[in-house]
């Protein structure tokens, strides 16, 4: 089970929006919800909240090198341009199927 | 109660900057009800630090929103600009965008308006629809096309 962090500036609005693009796109595939959970937070969050999980995908900007898991620029999932190299790199770097 | 309200949707609208579309909407969801009187403040800060222009096409949008907590009632505000106003990116701060359509987002629980937002984005993505509504000067006809995408 990966665990997938979605984060915006508020952790209310662009996140959520951001989470069920990721979530349609992933079921597209036929990636099946038993491999994956989402969850959401704001940036602010996203720190103290990276040792439990695999990956925060960000809808603002984000340079952080006290994290260590890999963080992606998630703003293709709300404007949809570019948002197949957003699945691309979420599906390979966490190895989904 | 829907969300877009006739009198909360404003065309040609004559700003200089974004914070003063900032205090333009704020004020208008104010006196409507639908926020308290630190949202418009809680709004610019958020926008300093998180700005929320969307590089999306021909007609960027804006989307500046702050925390639940100042908020009385789930509303947008729409402002169509008569001349575009920069806002910085989403996603890269220092870089700015021309920005068309300002939708001011006050949202009263934290993600309960998923099928809004879904449907907002989505009418983002429709430029077509967005130049249509950039173009209009009737408040109404605005309203019509955007109640029905969201409502």
């Amino acid at each position: 089970m990966k665990k997938i962090l979605l984060a915006c500036g508020a952790g209310v609005v662009t996140s959520t929006a951001a989470m069920n693009k990721l979530q349609e796109e992933l079921d597209a595939r036929g990636i099946s919800q038993d491999e994956y959970k989402l969850g959401q937070s704001s940036v602010a969050e996203v720190e103290a909240l990276s040792g439990q999980y695999d990956m925060a995908i960000t809808t603002t900007q984000y340079d952080n090198d006290a994290i260590k898991i890999p963080v992606i620029n998630g703003l293709p999932l709300l404007t949809n341009i570019g948002v197949d190299t957003v699945i691309d790199k979420v599906v390979d770097e966490l190895d989904l199927k | 109660m829907e969300v877009t309200q006739r009198n909360l949707i404003f065309s040609k609208v004559d700003s200089k900057n974004s914070n003063e579309i900032i205090h333009y909407l704020a004020e208008k969801l104010f006196k409507a009800g639908k926020v308290n009187k630190d949202f418009e403040q809680a709004v610019k800060e958020r926008e300093r630090v998180y700005p929320t222009g969307l590089p999306i096409g021909d007609i960027p949008v804006a989307i500046p929103h702050t925390d639940v907590k100042y908020v009385k009632q789930s509303a947008i505000a729409i402002a169509i600009l008569k001349n575009p106003v920069e806002f910085h990116n989403m996603a890269k701060n220092d870089e700015s965008i021309n920005v068309k359509i300002v939708v001011m987002l006050a949202m009263k629980e934290p993600h309960s308006q998923v099928d809004m937002l879904q449907k907002l984005m989505k009418m983002f993505q429709n430029q077509d629809l967005l130049t249509k509504i950039s173009n209009l000067d009737d408040n109404d006809e605005i309203y019509e096309i955007v109640s029905k995408q969201i409502d």
